[in-house]
């Protein structure tokens, strides 16, 4: 861990930096102090705290903090959501293992995230009240299939939130990062949560099961097309639909997850060498796409309680 | 500049390679920083490293060389699975319907990625780096084991080399393309290491669950215990990389910072 080459790395995007951190040097103080009782491991948390003070002031989109703390949100409607996982029966012991390791990165990430924001985190909601998992009366979360429906929706929404933050963070090199290192596990967990559906609850092998179109209830590990609206046809369809493009950074198109345009570049059996035998559905399969923070509120308060809790 | 709070700093060309230049309060900063250990790895960050390695490919430098540099690891994938599907693994008769429907998938997947990387750099005024010639050298592709471990390190690599380039694209247009490739790549990886062995679609290999990560660039490091993705430098990358890849298509990823 070395904090100099931290400051040096920012430099290369911010030339201001070290004109910010000079006018600051009470920052330095404060480092200081923590260093004599801080481990290496605890340092990129007091790290991350710091520049976000630096960087506090610097207005930069809808702001560091606000995206980290939608996206703190979110983790805790998930860390939520799969503590409550020990009420589900009929899962395979495979299947509780993997909930236990999906769980435990949530809690892990709602853990990072307030550490990263430190007295500007939001307060923790309440364990109870605050969140419904039966999206007011429509599922039953603790019916196996239902629990994995609804844990699939709720990471690949993950997915494309961090996706469509990104460009939102990325003047802060440290942030951004670790928004992305958040996203990809997220993508992971979609990806477990997608093969244990196809498997069936009562699967002791998840990887073996074998995608059924038109992957309501039998998905592959990654989306092809809209995968037919998602698990729940109506209620989900949100989640693989296309976003609102009305504040998208430059550039940024919130666009369905059948979408076949990328950059500009027209994916097609004409366009890409090889892909004159390819399905069709490949070129929408080899791309995710993002979401705008305003069509992920939407989603995510379907499962709160007084339907404004992401607003 | 120094008066101007702005969003446009990403633009800005590091000043780095400008001591003569260097304003007053970043030498002092220099002093501060002398008096601690940390001042060599300052000092050697500001220098400018060698020029493209003879007989090495080069993937160029600011956001044409991060296209550059993952349209090479998307040739090596795409390579990669294009021979997986003439090996007796794949054309055998014991290789399961989800795994050879995974692998035809991945197949398309890669390719698409490649294709479209040689499209968007041309698209975007830059060149191209040649077409790689990779060396699958240490892979039997007759083997179910053999096969899925490299298709394992492959696709952990590239979702750690995606992450860890992240940082280094300077059109939010790029970055969002480059997030909507490596959420594929994530998915991918947590298939394919399930079928390794089930129930390891996270582990602490791949992301900080019981220990720190230690990424020689630091941005790409959180504490133990915060299940983040471990991200790597193109360096970290390129040194796993360039152990499949033929001399003479071997990268260079120098220029990338």
């Amino acid at each position: 861990m070395n904090f100099f080459q931290i400051i040096s790395e920012i430099e290369k995007v911010d030339p201001e930096v070290y004109d910010r951190l000079d006018s600051r040097r009470s920052v330095f103080k404060h480092m200081s102090g923590l260093g004599q009782k801080m481990s290496a491991a605890v340092l990129p948390l007091a790290v991350g705290a710091i520049f976000n003070k630096v960087y506090a002031q610097t207005p930069v989109g809808a702001g560091v903090n606000d995206v980290l703390n939608f996206a703190l949100k979110l983790e805790y409607l998930e860390s939520y959501f799969y503590n409550a996982r020990t009420a589900v029966t009929g899962l395979s012991a495979a299947n509780v293992s993997a909930l236990n390791l999906i769980a435990t990165d949530e809690a892990n990430h709602v853990t990072f995230l307030r550490g990263v924001l430190q007295g500007n985190a939001i307060a923790a909601p309440a364990t109870t009240g605050v969140f419904d998992f039966t999206a007011k009366g429509k599922f039953n979360p603790t019916d196996a299939a239902t629990y994995l429906a609804v844990a699939q929706s709720l990471e690949d929404t993950g997915v494309r939130a961090y996706k469509g933050a990104a460009p939102l963070v990325m003047s802060n090199k440290t942030v951004l990062t670790a928004a992305l290192n958040i996203h990809s596990v997220e993508a992971r967990h979609a990806s477990q949560l997608r093969a244990m559906r196809r498997a069936g609850i009562n699967s002791s092998a998840p990887s073996q099961g074998v995608a059924v179109a038109p992957y309501n209830n039998a998905p592959k590990s990654w989306i092809s097309g809209t995968d037919n609206n998602g698990a729940v046809p109506g209620f989900t369809n949100a989640i693989y639909g296309a976003g609102n493009n009305t504040n998208a950074p430059s550039g940024i198109t919130f666009a369905a997850e059948d979408n076949i345009t990328q950059g500009g570049v027209a994916l097609s059996g004409t366009t890409i060498t090889a892909g004159a035998a390819f399905p069709s559905s490949a070129f929408s399969e080899a791309f995710d796409e993002g979401l705008d923070v305003g069509t992920v509120a939407a989603i995510a308060n379907n499962f709160s309680v007084t339907g404004t809790y992401f607003n | 500049m120094s008066t101007t709070p702005n969003s446009d700093l990403l633009l800005q060309e590091p000043r780095v390679e400008q001591p003569l230049y260097t304003p007053i309060k970043r030498r002092s900063f220099f002093m501060y920083a002398g008096a601690t250990a940390g001042a060599t790895a300052l000092v050697l960050a500001g220098c400018s490293k060698s020029d493209s390695s003879p007989g090495m490919v080069s993937v160029g430098s600011g956001d044409a060389g991060v296209l550059n540099y993952a349209y090479a690891l998307e040739q090596l994938e795409a390579a990669f699975y294009t021979q997986v599907r003439t090996g007796t693994y794949y054309t055998g008769s014991t290789i399961t319907a989800a795994e050879k429907s995974i692998f035809d998938d991945l197949y398309y997947h890669e390719v698409i990625h490649r294709d479209f990387f040689r499209a968007a750099i041309t698209a975007a005024g830059a060149t191209p780096i040649k077409s790689l010639t990779p060396n699958f050298g240490t892979v039997d592709f007759n083997s179910r084991t053999s096969v899925l471990a490299t298709a394992k390190a492959f696709e952990d690599l590239g979702v750690a080399a995606y992450n860890g380039a992240g940082q280094y694209i300077q059109s939010a247009t790029y970055l969002y393309i480059a997030g909507k490739i490596v959420s594929v790549e994530a998915r991918h990886a947590a298939i394919i290491r399930d079928l390794v062995s089930e129930g390891t679609f996270v582990g602490n290999d791949i992301i900080t669950l019981t220990s720190a990560s230690n990424s020689s660039v630091t941005t790409n490091n959180a504490p133990a215990n915060s299940s983040l993705e471990r991200a790597m430098s193109p360096a970290e990358v390129v040194a796993v990389a360039n152990n499949f890849l033929a001399d003479g298509s071997k990268l260079d990823v120098s220029s990338l910072r």
